[in-house]
Protein backbone atom coordinates (compact mmCIF):
# COMPACT_ATOMS: atom_id res chain seq x y z
CA UNK A 1 0.00 0.00 0.00
CA UNK A 2 1.32 3.41 -0.90
CA UNK A 3 1.80 5.98 1.81
CA UNK A 4 1.27 9.47 0.49
CA UNK A 5 1.50 10.84 3.98
CA UNK A 6 4.84 9.32 4.85
CA UNK A 7 6.75 12.61 4.39
CA UNK A 8 4.20 14.50 6.47
CA UNK A 9 4.59 11.92 9.23
CA UNK A 10 8.37 12.13 9.11
CA UNK A 11 7.95 15.92 9.10
CA UNK A 12 6.80 15.94 12.72
CA UNK A 13 9.71 13.70 13.70
CA UNK A 14 12.00 16.29 12.05
CA UNK A 15 10.44 19.07 14.17
CA UNK A 16 11.18 17.14 17.37
CA UNK A 17 14.91 17.03 16.68
CA UNK A 18 17.21 18.52 19.28
CA UNK A 19 14.47 18.11 21.86
CA UNK A 20 13.42 15.98 24.81
CA UNK A 21 10.35 13.76 24.88
CA UNK A 22 9.27 13.12 28.46
CA UNK A 23 7.13 10.33 29.96
CA UNK A 24 4.28 11.74 32.03
CA UNK A 25 1.49 9.98 33.92
CA UNK A 26 -0.84 12.87 34.77
CA UNK A 27 -1.75 16.47 33.95
CA UNK A 28 0.50 17.92 36.63
CA UNK A 29 3.57 16.12 35.29
CA UNK A 30 2.64 17.06 31.72
CA UNK A 31 2.55 20.74 32.70
CA UNK A 32 5.90 20.48 34.47
CA UNK A 33 7.37 18.84 31.36
CA UNK A 34 6.01 21.55 29.06
CA UNK A 35 7.17 24.37 31.34
CA UNK A 36 10.61 22.80 31.50
CA UNK A 37 10.94 22.91 27.71
CA UNK A 38 9.95 19.37 26.64
CA UNK A 39 9.38 19.17 22.88
CA UNK A 40 6.74 16.50 23.42
CA UNK A 41 5.27 14.32 26.16
CA UNK A 42 4.49 10.60 26.21
CA UNK A 43 1.25 10.04 28.08
CA UNK A 44 1.14 6.72 29.93
CA UNK A 45 -0.46 5.35 33.09
CA UNK A 46 2.71 3.95 34.58
CA UNK A 47 6.29 4.84 33.78
CA UNK A 48 8.49 1.89 32.74
CA UNK A 49 10.18 1.59 36.16
CA UNK A 50 6.77 1.01 37.76
CA UNK A 51 5.58 -1.33 34.99
CA UNK A 52 8.71 -3.36 35.67
CA UNK A 53 8.09 -3.38 39.43
CA UNK A 54 4.35 -4.10 39.22
CA UNK A 55 4.44 -6.96 36.71
CA UNK A 56 1.20 -8.16 35.07
CA UNK A 57 -0.03 -7.30 31.58
CA UNK A 58 0.69 -3.76 30.51
CA UNK A 59 -1.68 -2.26 27.93
CA UNK A 60 -2.47 1.00 26.14
CA UNK A 61 -3.28 3.74 28.66
CA UNK A 62 -6.83 4.80 29.44
CA UNK A 63 -7.90 7.20 26.62
CA UNK A 64 -9.51 9.51 29.17
CA UNK A 65 -6.16 10.02 30.88
CA UNK A 66 -4.46 10.69 27.53
CA UNK A 67 -7.20 13.17 26.59
CA UNK A 68 -6.74 15.12 29.83
CA UNK A 69 -3.06 15.51 29.02
CA UNK A 70 -3.83 16.54 25.43
CA UNK A 71 -6.11 19.25 26.81
CA UNK A 72 -3.53 20.45 29.34
CA UNK A 73 -0.54 21.07 27.05
CA UNK A 74 0.04 22.54 23.59
CA UNK A 75 3.08 20.44 22.63
CA UNK A 76 2.64 17.14 20.73
CA UNK A 77 1.33 14.25 22.83
CA UNK A 78 2.46 10.69 22.18
CA UNK A 79 1.03 7.45 23.56
CA UNK A 80 2.01 3.80 23.49
CA UNK A 81 0.29 0.76 22.04
CA UNK A 82 1.35 -2.88 22.34
CA UNK A 83 3.53 -4.40 19.63
CA UNK A 84 1.23 -5.77 16.93
CA UNK A 85 -1.95 -4.40 18.53
CA UNK A 86 -3.31 -2.45 15.59
CA UNK A 87 -6.70 -1.99 17.26
CA UNK A 88 -5.09 -0.08 20.12
CA UNK A 89 -3.28 2.00 17.50
CA UNK A 90 -6.59 2.70 15.75
CA UNK A 91 -8.02 3.97 19.04
CA UNK A 92 -5.01 6.22 19.63
CA UNK A 93 -5.35 7.59 16.11
CA UNK A 94 -9.06 8.26 16.66
CA UNK A 95 -8.01 10.17 19.78
CA UNK A 96 -5.69 12.19 17.52
CA UNK A 97 -2.54 11.33 19.40
CA UNK A 98 0.35 13.07 17.59
CA UNK A 99 2.73 10.07 17.59
CA UNK A 100 2.08 6.41 18.40
CA UNK A 101 4.88 4.47 20.10
CA UNK A 102 4.55 0.78 19.22
CA UNK A 103 6.44 -0.10 22.33
CA UNK A 104 8.24 -3.05 23.88
CA UNK A 105 7.54 -1.43 27.26
CA UNK A 106 3.97 -2.76 27.02
CA UNK A 107 3.19 -6.49 26.85
CA UNK A 108 3.35 -7.56 23.18
CA UNK A 109 0.05 -8.53 21.54
CA UNK A 110 1.65 -10.30 18.57
CA UNK A 111 4.91 -12.20 18.86
CA UNK A 112 5.48 -12.48 15.11
CA UNK A 113 4.29 -9.26 13.52
CA UNK A 114 4.47 -5.56 14.19
CA UNK A 115 1.66 -3.26 13.07
CA UNK A 116 1.56 -2.48 9.34
CA UNK A 117 1.86 1.26 9.86
CA UNK A 118 1.58 2.74 6.37
CA UNK A 119 -2.25 2.99 6.24
CA UNK A 120 -2.33 5.12 9.42
CA UNK A 121 -2.46 8.91 9.29
CA UNK A 122 -0.80 9.15 12.71
CA UNK A 123 2.97 8.62 12.65
CA UNK A 124 4.63 5.77 14.56
CA UNK A 125 7.89 5.52 16.46
CA UNK A 126 9.43 2.10 17.08
CA UNK A 127 12.39 0.82 19.06
CA UNK A 128 15.43 -0.87 17.53
CA UNK A 129 18.62 -2.54 18.75
CA UNK A 130 20.35 -2.70 15.39
CA UNK A 131 20.09 -1.47 11.80
CA UNK A 132 18.10 -4.49 10.58
CA UNK A 133 15.44 -3.97 13.22
CA UNK A 134 15.33 -0.22 12.43
CA UNK A 135 14.91 -0.81 8.70
CA UNK A 136 12.24 -3.50 9.20
CA UNK A 137 10.22 -1.01 11.26
CA UNK A 138 10.72 1.74 8.65
CA UNK A 139 9.62 -0.68 5.92
CA UNK A 140 6.43 -1.29 7.92
CA UNK A 141 5.91 2.50 8.04
CA UNK A 142 7.64 3.83 11.17
CA UNK A 143 8.36 7.57 10.81
CA UNK A 144 10.87 7.69 13.67
CA UNK A 145 13.28 5.18 15.20
CA UNK A 146 14.53 5.19 18.78
CA UNK A 147 16.97 2.88 20.47
CA UNK A 148 15.28 0.36 22.74
CA UNK A 149 17.86 0.62 25.47
CA UNK A 150 16.46 -0.99 28.60
CA UNK A 151 13.40 1.03 29.62
CA UNK A 152 12.85 1.71 33.30
CA UNK A 153 16.38 0.64 34.23
CA UNK A 154 17.91 4.09 34.69
CA UNK A 155 20.97 2.44 33.14
CA UNK A 156 22.33 3.91 29.90
CA UNK A 157 24.43 0.89 28.91
CA UNK A 158 21.87 -0.74 26.61
CA UNK A 159 20.96 2.49 24.79
CA UNK A 160 24.68 3.04 24.17
CA UNK A 161 25.01 -0.52 22.84
CA UNK A 162 22.05 -0.08 20.48
CA UNK A 163 23.05 3.36 19.20
CA UNK A 164 26.65 2.26 18.58
CA UNK A 165 25.41 -0.85 16.82
CA UNK A 166 23.13 1.14 14.47
CA UNK A 167 25.81 3.76 13.74
CA UNK A 168 28.54 1.16 13.10
CA UNK A 169 26.28 -0.88 10.82
CA UNK A 170 25.48 2.28 8.85
CA UNK A 171 29.24 2.97 8.52
CA UNK A 172 29.80 -0.59 7.39
CA UNK A 173 27.40 -0.45 4.44
CA UNK A 174 28.21 3.12 3.38
CA UNK A 175 29.40 3.03 -0.20
CA UNK A 176 29.28 -0.77 -0.38
CA UNK A 177 29.05 -2.51 -3.73
CA UNK A 178 25.81 -3.92 -5.10
CA UNK A 179 26.59 -7.51 -4.10
CA UNK A 180 27.18 -6.59 -0.45
CA UNK A 181 24.02 -4.49 -0.35
CA UNK A 182 22.00 -7.37 -1.75
CA UNK A 183 23.40 -9.70 0.89
CA UNK A 184 22.63 -7.14 3.60
CA UNK A 185 19.08 -6.67 2.41
CA UNK A 186 18.52 -10.44 2.58
CA UNK A 187 20.16 -10.69 5.97
CA UNK A 188 18.08 -7.79 7.32
CA UNK A 189 14.91 -8.95 5.54
CA UNK A 190 14.21 -5.55 3.96
CA UNK A 191 13.99 -4.33 0.35
CA UNK A 192 17.27 -3.40 -1.33
CA UNK A 193 16.04 0.21 -1.77
CA UNK A 194 16.17 0.83 1.98
CA UNK A 195 19.69 -0.57 2.26
CA UNK A 196 20.67 1.45 -0.80
CA UNK A 197 19.34 4.63 0.85
CA UNK A 198 21.45 4.03 3.94
CA UNK A 199 24.49 3.30 1.82
CA UNK A 200 24.05 6.47 -0.26
CA UNK A 201 23.12 8.84 2.57
CA UNK A 202 25.02 7.45 5.55
CA UNK A 203 21.85 7.60 7.65
CA UNK A 204 18.48 5.91 8.02
CA UNK A 205 15.59 7.58 6.14
CA UNK A 206 13.85 8.81 9.32
CA UNK A 207 15.12 10.59 12.45
CA UNK A 208 17.03 8.40 14.89
CA UNK A 209 16.41 9.17 18.57
CA UNK A 210 17.71 7.67 21.82
CA UNK A 211 15.60 6.04 24.53
CA UNK A 212 15.89 3.60 27.38
CA UNK A 213 17.83 4.41 30.55
CA UNK A 214 18.58 8.14 30.19
CA UNK A 215 18.63 9.67 33.70
CA UNK A 216 21.06 12.63 33.74
CA UNK A 217 22.10 15.61 31.57
CA UNK A 218 25.38 13.81 30.86
CA UNK A 219 23.46 10.70 29.70
CA UNK A 220 21.57 12.91 27.24
CA UNK A 221 24.80 14.51 26.03
CA UNK A 222 26.40 11.08 25.61
CA UNK A 223 23.57 9.81 23.42
CA UNK A 224 23.57 12.98 21.30
CA UNK A 225 27.33 12.73 20.81
CA UNK A 226 26.92 9.10 19.76
CA UNK A 227 24.55 10.20 16.99
CA UNK A 228 21.07 10.51 18.49
CA UNK A 229 19.01 13.41 17.12
CA UNK A 230 16.82 13.76 20.25
CA UNK A 231 16.21 11.88 23.47
CA UNK A 232 13.28 10.24 25.20
CA UNK A 233 13.42 10.34 28.98
CA UNK A 234 11.07 7.89 30.64
CA UNK A 235 11.44 7.08 34.28
CA UNK A 236 14.53 9.31 34.65
CA UNK A 237 12.66 12.54 35.35
CA UNK A 238 9.71 11.71 37.57
CA UNK A 239 11.60 8.97 39.47
CA UNK A 240 14.26 11.52 40.48
CA UNK A 241 14.16 13.74 43.55
CA UNK A 242 13.84 16.94 41.54
CA UNK A 243 11.72 16.36 38.40
CA UNK A 244 11.29 20.03 37.44
CA UNK A 245 14.97 20.96 37.71
CA UNK A 246 16.09 17.71 36.11
CA UNK A 247 13.67 18.10 33.19
CA UNK A 248 14.98 21.59 32.43
CA UNK A 249 18.59 20.46 32.90
CA UNK A 250 18.17 17.66 30.36
CA UNK A 251 16.54 20.07 27.87
CA UNK A 252 19.58 22.35 28.16
CA UNK A 253 21.93 19.38 27.88
CA UNK A 254 20.38 18.27 24.58
CA UNK A 255 20.65 21.76 23.02
CA UNK A 256 24.25 22.15 24.19
CA UNK A 257 25.22 18.49 24.03
CA UNK A 258 28.68 19.20 22.62
CA UNK A 259 29.57 21.86 25.20
CA UNK A 260 30.83 20.24 28.44
CA UNK A 261 30.69 23.54 30.35
CA UNK A 262 26.96 23.77 29.62
CA UNK A 263 26.44 20.17 30.75
CA UNK A 264 28.32 21.04 33.93
CA UNK A 265 26.12 24.07 34.57
CA UNK A 266 22.99 22.04 33.85
CA UNK A 267 24.08 19.25 36.23
CA UNK A 268 25.38 21.42 39.00
CA UNK A 269 22.44 21.86 41.32
CA UNK A 270 20.62 18.59 40.74
CA UNK A 271 19.75 16.23 43.56
CA UNK A 272 19.85 12.44 43.29
CA UNK A 273 18.95 10.75 40.00
CA UNK A 274 16.72 7.66 39.98
CA UNK A 275 18.40 4.68 41.60
CA UNK A 276 18.65 2.45 38.55
CA UNK A 277 19.23 -1.25 37.92
CA UNK A 278 22.30 -3.25 37.00
CA UNK A 279 21.30 -4.98 33.75
CA UNK A 280 22.86 -8.33 34.70
CA UNK A 281 20.59 -8.43 37.74
CA UNK A 282 17.46 -8.26 35.59
CA UNK A 283 16.30 -11.82 34.81
CA UNK A 284 16.68 -12.56 31.08
CA UNK A 285 12.92 -13.04 30.56
CA UNK A 286 12.24 -9.59 32.07
CA UNK A 287 14.40 -7.71 29.58
CA UNK A 288 11.99 -5.41 27.69
CA UNK A 289 14.38 -4.95 24.76
CA UNK A 290 13.98 -8.63 23.77
CA UNK A 291 10.35 -8.02 22.86
CA UNK A 292 9.83 -7.71 19.09
CA UNK A 293 12.48 -8.10 16.43
CA UNK B 1 27.17 33.67 6.26
CA UNK B 2 23.63 32.91 7.42
CA UNK B 3 22.89 31.81 10.98
CA UNK B 4 20.32 29.17 11.86
CA UNK B 5 18.86 29.30 15.37
CA UNK B 6 19.74 25.85 16.73
CA UNK B 7 18.07 25.62 20.12
CA UNK B 8 15.59 22.94 19.08
CA UNK B 9 13.89 21.85 15.85
CA UNK B 10 14.84 20.92 12.33
CA UNK B 11 17.65 23.43 11.90
CA UNK B 12 19.73 20.89 9.96
CA UNK B 13 17.31 20.96 7.00
CA UNK B 14 17.74 24.75 6.76
CA UNK B 15 21.52 24.38 6.73
CA UNK B 16 21.09 22.01 3.78
CA UNK B 17 18.79 24.35 1.83
CA UNK B 18 21.11 27.33 2.44
CA UNK B 19 23.94 25.18 1.12
CA UNK B 20 21.97 24.52 -2.08
CA UNK B 21 21.91 28.31 -2.60
CA UNK B 22 25.65 28.58 -2.00
CA UNK B 23 25.37 30.14 1.48
CA UNK B 24 27.67 29.16 4.29
CA UNK B 25 25.77 28.74 7.50
CA UNK B 26 26.39 28.68 11.19
CA UNK B 27 24.39 27.31 14.12
CA UNK B 28 23.26 30.01 16.55
CA UNK B 29 22.90 28.94 20.18
CA UNK B 30 23.76 32.13 22.07
CA UNK B 31 23.66 35.93 21.51
CA UNK B 32 27.35 36.13 20.61
CA UNK B 33 26.74 33.75 17.68
CA UNK B 34 24.76 36.58 16.02
CA UNK B 35 27.84 38.80 15.73
CA UNK B 36 29.29 37.70 12.40
CA UNK B 37 26.26 36.61 10.39
CA UNK B 38 24.33 38.40 7.62
CA UNK B 39 20.92 36.82 8.16
CA UNK B 40 19.12 34.42 10.46
CA UNK B 41 16.70 31.52 10.08
CA UNK B 42 14.35 30.69 12.96
CA UNK B 43 13.34 27.11 12.15
CA UNK B 44 10.33 24.95 12.92
CA UNK B 45 10.19 22.97 16.13
CA UNK B 46 8.32 23.60 19.34
CA UNK B 47 7.84 27.32 20.04
CA UNK B 48 7.41 26.63 23.79
CA UNK B 49 10.77 24.84 23.92
CA UNK B 50 12.53 27.58 21.94
CA UNK B 51 10.96 30.20 24.22
CA UNK B 52 12.38 28.45 27.26
CA UNK B 53 15.85 28.29 25.72
CA UNK B 54 15.82 31.89 24.45
CA UNK B 55 14.74 33.13 27.89
CA UNK B 56 17.59 31.25 29.49
CA UNK B 57 19.94 34.05 28.45
CA UNK B 58 18.46 37.43 29.30
CA UNK B 59 20.28 39.14 26.41
CA UNK B 60 19.11 36.71 23.72
CA UNK B 61 15.63 38.17 23.14
CA UNK B 62 16.90 41.73 22.71
CA UNK B 63 19.89 40.61 20.66
CA UNK B 64 17.62 38.96 18.08
CA UNK B 65 15.38 42.03 18.04
CA UNK B 66 18.27 44.40 17.43
CA UNK B 67 19.76 42.02 14.84
CA UNK B 68 16.45 42.28 12.96
CA UNK B 69 16.85 46.06 12.58
CA UNK B 70 19.58 45.62 10.00
CA UNK B 71 19.56 42.00 8.85
CA UNK B 72 16.90 39.74 7.32
CA UNK B 73 15.26 36.97 9.33
CA UNK B 74 13.34 34.03 7.87
CA UNK B 75 10.97 32.14 10.16
CA UNK B 76 9.15 28.90 9.34
CA UNK B 77 6.25 27.56 11.42
CA UNK B 78 7.42 27.96 15.05
CA UNK B 79 9.78 30.65 13.71
CA UNK B 80 6.79 32.60 12.39
CA UNK B 81 5.09 32.38 15.79
CA UNK B 82 8.17 33.71 17.60
CA UNK B 83 8.59 36.55 15.06
CA UNK B 84 4.92 37.60 15.33
CA UNK B 85 3.70 40.66 17.18
CA UNK B 86 1.37 38.43 19.17
CA UNK B 87 0.23 34.81 19.23
CA UNK B 88 -1.99 35.09 22.30
CA UNK B 89 -0.28 32.36 24.29
CA UNK B 90 1.60 33.07 27.51
CA UNK B 91 3.80 30.01 26.96
CA UNK B 92 5.56 31.57 23.96
CA UNK B 93 7.44 34.82 23.56
CA UNK B 94 6.83 37.13 20.61
CA UNK B 95 9.77 39.04 19.21
CA UNK B 96 7.48 41.46 17.33
CA UNK B 97 9.76 41.49 14.29
CA UNK B 98 6.88 41.17 11.82
CA UNK B 99 3.55 42.96 11.98
CA UNK B 100 1.25 39.93 12.10
CA UNK B 101 -0.75 38.00 14.67
CA UNK B 102 -0.67 34.21 14.65
CA UNK B 103 -2.47 31.24 16.18
CA UNK B 104 -0.57 28.11 17.14
CA UNK B 105 -1.57 24.64 15.84
CA UNK B 106 -4.52 26.23 14.05
CA UNK B 107 -5.23 23.27 11.75
CA UNK B 108 -5.30 20.79 14.66
CA UNK B 109 -3.11 17.91 15.75
CA UNK B 110 -0.67 15.90 13.61
CA UNK B 111 -3.37 13.80 11.86
CA UNK B 112 -4.45 17.08 10.22
CA UNK B 113 -0.97 17.91 8.94
CA UNK B 114 -0.71 17.94 5.14
CA UNK B 115 1.27 18.74 2.00
CA UNK B 116 0.09 21.40 -0.42
CA UNK B 117 1.02 22.82 -3.80
CA UNK B 118 1.76 26.52 -3.43
CA UNK B 119 2.83 29.38 -5.65
CA UNK B 120 4.08 32.90 -5.03
CA UNK B 121 1.41 35.59 -5.48
CA UNK B 122 3.50 37.66 -7.88
CA UNK B 123 5.58 34.85 -9.30
CA UNK B 124 5.01 33.04 -12.56
CA UNK B 125 2.84 29.92 -12.55
CA UNK B 126 5.94 27.84 -13.25
CA UNK B 127 7.21 28.71 -9.81
CA UNK B 128 4.81 26.42 -7.97
CA UNK B 129 6.28 24.24 -5.25
CA UNK B 130 5.20 21.70 -2.68
CA UNK B 131 5.44 22.37 1.02
CA UNK B 132 4.47 20.65 4.27
CA UNK B 133 2.18 22.07 6.93
CA UNK B 134 3.08 20.28 10.19
CA UNK B 135 0.77 21.14 13.12
CA UNK B 136 0.92 24.50 11.42
CA UNK B 137 -0.08 27.90 12.77
CA UNK B 138 -2.35 30.34 10.95
CA UNK B 139 -1.75 34.01 10.37
CA UNK B 140 -4.80 35.61 11.95
CA UNK B 141 -4.07 39.27 11.25
CA UNK B 142 -1.79 41.05 8.80
CA UNK B 143 -0.47 44.59 9.40
CA UNK B 144 -0.95 47.24 6.70
CA UNK B 145 2.64 47.32 5.49
CA UNK B 146 2.92 43.55 5.29
CA UNK B 147 2.92 41.88 1.89
CA UNK B 148 1.17 38.52 1.59
CA UNK B 149 3.34 36.43 -0.72
CA UNK B 150 1.59 33.07 -0.56
CA UNK B 151 -2.05 32.04 -0.03
CA UNK B 152 -3.55 28.63 0.66
CA UNK B 153 -7.30 28.01 1.07
CA UNK B 154 -7.91 31.78 1.35
CA UNK B 155 -5.45 32.11 4.24
CA UNK B 156 -2.14 33.95 4.01
CA UNK B 157 0.57 31.33 4.59
CA UNK B 158 3.68 33.37 3.78
CA UNK B 159 4.33 37.07 4.33
CA UNK B 160 7.05 39.63 3.77
CA UNK B 161 7.51 42.52 6.17
CA UNK B 162 10.38 44.73 5.06
CA UNK B 163 13.35 42.42 4.61
CA UNK B 164 11.86 39.66 6.79
CA UNK B 165 9.90 36.65 5.59
CA UNK B 166 7.79 34.19 7.56
CA UNK B 167 5.89 31.08 6.48
CA UNK B 168 3.41 28.84 8.28
CA UNK B 169 4.71 25.90 6.19
CA UNK B 170 8.04 24.13 5.80
CA UNK B 171 9.77 24.74 2.46
CA UNK B 172 12.97 23.17 3.85
CA UNK B 173 11.46 19.70 4.38
CA UNK B 174 11.38 19.19 0.63
CA UNK B 175 14.70 20.92 -0.05
CA UNK B 176 12.75 23.80 -1.61
CA UNK B 177 14.98 26.87 -2.08
CA UNK B 178 12.47 29.46 -3.38
CA UNK B 179 11.66 31.04 0.02
CA UNK B 180 15.25 31.10 1.29
CA UNK B 181 16.34 32.66 -1.99
CA UNK B 182 13.71 35.35 -1.64
CA UNK B 183 14.99 36.21 1.84
CA UNK B 184 18.76 35.86 1.44
CA UNK B 185 19.38 35.74 -2.33
CA UNK B 186 21.82 33.23 -3.79
CA UNK B 187 25.49 33.13 -4.59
Amino acid sequence: MSDNNFKVKVGLAEMLKGGVIMDVTNVEQAKIAEESGAASVMALERIPADIRADGGVSRMSNPHMIKEIQDAVSIPVMAKCRIGHFAEAQVLQALEVDFIDESEVLTPADEDHHIYKHPFKAPFVCGARNLGEALRRIHEGAAMIRTKGEAGSGNIVEAVRHMKMIVSEIEEIKNSNEKTLKEKSEEMRVPIELVQYVSDNGKIPVPNFAAGGIATPADASLMMQLGAESVFVGSGIFKSEDPKERAYAIVQAVTNFDNPKEILTASYKLKDAMKGLEISEIPEEQLLQKRGD
Amino acid sequence: MIGVLALQGNFSSHVKVLGLLGHNSKLVKSPKDLDDIDGLVIPGGESTTMTKLINRDEKFFESIQSFSKNQPILGTCAGLILMSKDSFDSKVINLGIIDIESTRNAYGRQVHSFDAELSLEHGSKNDSFKASFIRAPKISKVGKNVEVICIHDDFPVAIKDGMHIATTFHPELKNETIIHKLCFGDK
